[in-house]
């Protein structure tokens, strides 16, 4: 345990030292104040539109950029420590492999739930204190849900990259990989369920197809924070498969935490087979 | 308790024998020189030792227990070949890590530093450090914890003539204190002076392994003698012809001088002879060095200065 926290801590004292944690609470804070702000822009009026409102939009832009920030936190974590000639050295030491992985985990991790959680907060005490009559008990609710979908879905794309970076040997390749995995999952992959659906004309079994939005991360990430507010008019495209999912939130909650262990567990047999 | 144990270990890298049936031990206060050309399998004996690797066959015990136990491996320390660092940290900051990594105590950090010299710097990032000051901080890293056994890979590239003989006389004392020791290393006029044993590998296999009298012993090398005349070169050939152990001895004239290759058995029975004849003014007499030794056992032809015995 405690080699893990050491591991970790150089992690976490290595992003306050290149400025990683606090350029990402800053992306995320200016993000929540601006899109607060502006969120009722559409309808032709500067000012705070709705909560559920202000969340979706930002859930909207969070499964972009929070996948991007995780893979680009975590690509290197293994392939650069080799690549930089210190993965040798560190296996010399009374360090387990899981170990080494845990506590890049658990450094990496942090980082991301720091910043989520200080941009984000910052952002949500801002709109409590500074927008009148706004519901702050719903807020406060909405923000931390919102805070820890965000944190977990962050935590399933370092498990992904890592998943990469055990696996490849050199950096550029990794960081390839760590791409290609953007795209497949917040791209890619809602197309191919629209195509699929559109494709089978109906015949494609309407008990299977719901379930297959959680097989994209990015997917439970949206219907967490949109569809809880039950207002189901708001979901488009694929999220409106969703309503027909027969799990409640807490089955939403688990199958995110499901996306960060078992990439996670797979990193690290993949690790354990590595040759060094 | 023996540092480390190799019985009978082989290593297969696909598909290729990276090391055959190597038997090898390192006991307490005993520094090992473990020397081969490229490519030997002096990087793999030294994996295997770690535990970073399994051998395919053979046993591999480390002070007394498995090698890559994390019980053990707080014991060893290891300096990689061309070691390397977090640029971004300092030489505090590395080695401060590392001492938690390996259980030691953070007051070791600043007194390693400084014993390694590398006080004024060790608050600088690594990426500012030179090849040799790298060197140094790995050293540092190797010596955490109060290892009982140490590894060193070409532990001197880098290091100028002081450091080295700073480092060498570090070894002695850390020897003397019963820490076994084992140095990798090309440069073999450097280390003689400070291996106990040498062991020597080729494509593999261990060729031979002793102190460098039994090594010598074993190549069976000539040692050579540069006699300086007192009257004619001429006269002190006659005088090596009619020694009692003269049967085929390698003679040759340089500067005035008379070098003879003669075997270890029979050396001191042509010394006393030419002693007594009268017919020399100086005499130098020359055992095969380690490079001769290694180079005897190589067997690389080309390189060779010293015929005799081959």
């Amino acid at each position: 345990m405690n080699s893990i926290w050491t591991i970790a801590r150089k992690e976490l004292s290595d992003s306050l030292r290149n400025r990683w944690l606090i350029a990402i609470a800053l992306v995320f804070a200016t993000l929540a104040v601006g899109i607060a702000w502006f969120g009722a822009a559409a309808s032709g009026q500067v000012g705070y539109a709705s909560t559920p409102a202000t969340i979706a939009s930002l859930a909207s832009l969070g499964i972009f950029l929070i996948p991007l920030i995780a893979l680009l936190l975590a690509y290197d974590a293994i392939v650069g420590e080799e690549e930089g000639g210190t993965l040798l050295l560190l296996m010399t030491y009374p360090l387990s492999r899981g170990q080494l992985l845990f506590g890049k985990f658990l450094g990496h991790g942090l980082t991301l739930a720091l910043a989520t959680f200080i941009g984000f907060g910052v952002a949500g005490v801002a709109i409590a204190l500074l927008v009148e009559d706004v519901a702050v008990g719903a807020l406060t609710v909405a923000m931390l849900r919102f805070i820890v979908s965000t944190t977990l879905l962050g935590w399933s794309f370092i498990a992904l990259a890592y998943v990469v970076s055990v696996r490849v040997s050199e950096k550029p390749i990794a960081a390839g990989l760590a791409l290609a995995i953007w795209f497949f999952f917040v791209l890619i992959f809602d197309l191919l369920l629209l195509g699929t659906l559109v494709a089978s004309q109906g015949e494609f079994n309407p008990e299977l197809l719901p379930w297959l939005l959680l097989l994209n991360p990015t997917d439970i990430y949206r219907l967490l924070n949109i569809v809880t507010f039950s207002d189901s008019t708001q979901l488009s495209g694929v999220l409106s498969l969703g309503s027909d999912l027969p799990i409640g939130p807490s089955g939403l909650w688990l199958a995110l935490v499901f996306w960060f262990v078992i990439p996670l567990t797979g990193a690290w047999a993949l690790f354990r087979g590595r040759r060094i | 308790m023996s540092c480390f144990r190799l019985e009978n270990v082989s290593y297969r890298y696909d598909k290729a024998l990276v090391l055959n049936g190597v038997d090898l031990r390192l006991e307490p206060g005993e520094i090992l020189g473990l020397f081969g050309h490229n490519g030997a399998g002096k990087t793999t004996s030294i994996k295997l030792i770690l535990g970073l690797m399994t051998p395919s066959q053979g046993k591999v015990s480390v002070l007394d227990g498995e090698a890559g136990d994390p019980k053990i491996s707080q014991y060893i320390g290891y300096l990689p070949e061309n070691v390397m660092f977090y640029p971004q940290l300092t030489g505090r900051e590395i080695l401060a890590h590392f001492a938690r990594l390996k259980g030691a105590n953070l007051r070791q950090v600043p007194e390693l530093l400084g014993q390694v010299g590398l006080d004024d710097a060790m608050d600088a990032r690594v990426k500012t450090y030179s090849k040799g000051m790298r060197q140094r901080l790995g050293l540092a890293q190797a010596l955490l914890g109060k290892p009982r056994l140490l590894m060193l890979d070409e532990p001197t590239v880098g290091l100028d003539p002081i450091a080295t003989a700073d480092l060498y006389r570090l070894l002695r004392t850390l020897r003397d204190d019963g820490t076994g020791v084992v140095l990798c290393s090309h440069v073999l006029p450097g280390v003689e002076p400070y291996i106990d044993r040498a062991a020597i590998l080729t494509d593999g296999s261990l060729k031979a392994a002793g102190d460098l009298a039994s090594l010598r012993r074993q190549a069976n090398m000539p040692t050579t003698l540069s006699i300086e005349p007192e009257n004619t070169v001429a006269a002190l050939e006659a005088v090596v012809n009619n020694a009692p152990a003269s049967a085929g001895l390698m003679m040759h004239q340089a500067n005035g001088r008379l070098r003879v290759d003669v075997r270890p058995a029979e050396k001191m029975e042509l010394v006393k002879a030419l002693v007594a004849s009268g017919e020399v003014r100086d005499l130098g007499i020359y055992e095969p060095t380690l490079e001769d030794v290694y180079v005897h056992f190589i067997g690389s032809g080309g390189l060779a200065h010293r015929g005799g015995a081959q």
